[in-house]
């Protein structure tokens, strides 16, 4: 009998070959994020003239949106590819050998959270080509990597769990377009105090994305910011266990059926 | 001969809609997306309009509006072009092929399917956008201006959509239909006038036919029309490539390729 950890182990290789052989996942995943960027930051440079904007560059601002984006991506290739596996009746077979429940949920995230710290370090190194200040240097490089990744593992909660819960990668993809509604009322393309429309303002107020992003944000323009890292922490902390307790209450209902 | 055109037109274009309207998840992912980018660009970046040197006058939502409004008309064309894909991946496509007296029809029913999916989606994005309180300073002439050039748009994804459709004869092409109408959307001037975007994003948005449909759409909202032969220059050009880029997928498509 092998300890839960090996079993992680064997479900997270074959999780982390199986991505890394699609390059229409990876693709997408570093170039998308990376083009926004490159608009998002010609567009939009202009608007650091404003009154009271917290960095001297659009780019340095938001440069931290492309690691959200890569979360996303995560999430959308952890759903997928565990609803492929339930849809192909690998999940059924599997249920014939010894595997816990959890290795399969962890394992499978694997190849999600792989692709995005391979995203991570390629936005980073983008960046700092194009010129990006981090403020908080190269420990708070470090731990924006470290940040980022814990958030699309976090994120791959979420895709893990509609996976597990429709069984359908079609479904999962449907759900995306929800997610990014998430985000782009959030505070993700401006600061909070520089929305000037009252109700976007308060929903981004409210929106836990916002939190993210201005936890991940603090390290390129403020340097070391206590409040603003644990608040984003304390977000992907409540959606890390919530995802994956929904994901594990998904697999359990899916697997006793089968 | 025409009426063979417009019957396999018409049949087409019932079957679209039909498909389309009683399918919510094809009609409401069409429709949410604009208002969400609409949401996202005139709320959250609204305050882009205090930039110095920022010059159109009827303010950003309206800026934002036309944007989106040409937006969501290229991506009704985009669906549709997923629409012709999944018709082909079932089967049904070259069923229609075999059955159809005059082929051509076939694409004339899917550009009026875009036309007719679109307008439901611009109704309820323009809708929103009065409801927020958006400043419409063109007359009639000049806002029938803006909805030609949005038919335009849509006509060109729709023909783009459709001849990749029809060359590839399968969904899993949806991004080759989709990316490059991304690209030359946001390499237009979406937040902020051509002259206050920066590097070389500047220089694409001057060369890049979007821009001068963009330009000309807000300046008919704002009742100070500029660069509109431009424009129409740029979208019946684009179409012109898109009935070359469509019929030629049709011929290959008719050859089993």
């Amino acid at each position: 009998m092998t300890s839960t950890l090996e079993q992680v182990g064997l479900v997270a290789r074959r999780s982390v070959r199986r991505t890394m052989r699609q390059p229409a996942l990876i693709v997408p995943t570093l170039v998308f994020p990376l083009f926004l960027l490159a608009v998002n930051s010609s567009g939009l440079s202009s608007a650091t003239k404003l009154p009271g904007f917290p960095a001297d560059s659009y780019l340095d601002f938001a440069i931290t949106v492309a690691f959200m984006q890569g979360a996303l991506f995560a999430a959308i290739t952890a759903g997928t590819e565990l609803a492929t596996d339930i849809q192909s009746g690998f999940l059924n077979r599997l249920q014939l050998t010894p595997l816990r429940r959890a290795a399969i949920l962890v394992g499978q995230v694997a190849g999600a959270t792989t692709l995005a710290l391979i995203g991570a370090l390629v936005y980073l190194a983008v960046g700092l080509i194009a010129g990006v200040d981090v403020k908080s240097g190269v420990g708070g490089a470090i731990v924006l990597l470290l940040y980022a990744v814990f958030i699309a593992i976090a994120f791959s909660g979420i895709g893990a769990a509609m996976g597990a819960r429709t069984g359908s990668p079609e479904a999962v993809q449907g759900v995306f377009p929800l997610i990014f509604a998430v985000f782009f009322l959030s505070s993700m393309s401006m600061p909070r105090d520089l929305i000037s429309i009252d109700w976007f303002r308060t929903v981004a107020t409210w929106n836990p994305a916002s939190y993210l992003v201005e936890g991940l944000r603090s390290l390129v323009i403020t340097g070391w910011d206590g409040t603003a890292l644990w608040r984003g922490l304390a977000v992907g902390v409540a959606v890390l266990v919530l995802s994956f307790w929904v994901a594990s209450r998904a697999l359990a209902t899916r697997m006793a059926r089968t | 001969m025409t009426n063979d055109f417009t019957a396999v037109a018409g049949a087409v274009l019932r079957r679209n809609l039909i498909h389309a309207f009683k399918n919510p998840a094809l009609l409401i992912p069409s429709a949410v997306f604009p208002l969400l980018f609409f949401t996202a660009f005139a709320g959250g970046l609204s305050n882009v309009a205090n930039v110095p040197g920022f010059d159109f006058s009827s303010g950003y939502t309206a800026f934002q509006f036309v944007f989106v409004f040409l937006q969501s008309a290229a991506f009704g064309g985009v669906f549709t072009g997923f629409a012709v894909a999944a018709d082909f991946e079932s089967g049904f496509g070259r069923r229609l092929l075999l059955g159809a007296p005059q082929r051509k029809g076939i694409i004339a029913g899917y550009i009026v399917a875009a036309f007719a999916r679109w307008l439901f989606t611009a109704t309820i994005v323009t809708v929103a956008a009065l409801i927020v309180g958006m400043q419409v300073d063109g007359n009639a002439a000049q806002l029938l201006g803006l909805v030609s050039l949005a038919l335009l748009a849509n006509a060109t994804a729709c023909l783009w959509g459709t001849g990749v459709a029809l060359r590839f004869q399968t969904l899993q092409a949806g991004p080759v239909m989709q990316i490059p109408v991304f690209l030359i959307l946001f390499m237009a001037p979406v937040y902020v006038p051509l002259h206050l975007i920066q590097g070389w994003v500047n220089t694409a948005a001057s060369y890049n036919p979007a821009t001068a449909l963009l330009e000309a759409g807000r300046g008919f909202l704002s009742g100070q029309p500029e660069v509109s032969g431009l424009a129409y220059l740029a979208g019946f050009g684009l179409v012109a490539l898109g009935v070359v880029w469509g019929l030629t997928g049709l011929r290959r498509a008719e050859r089993g390729e």
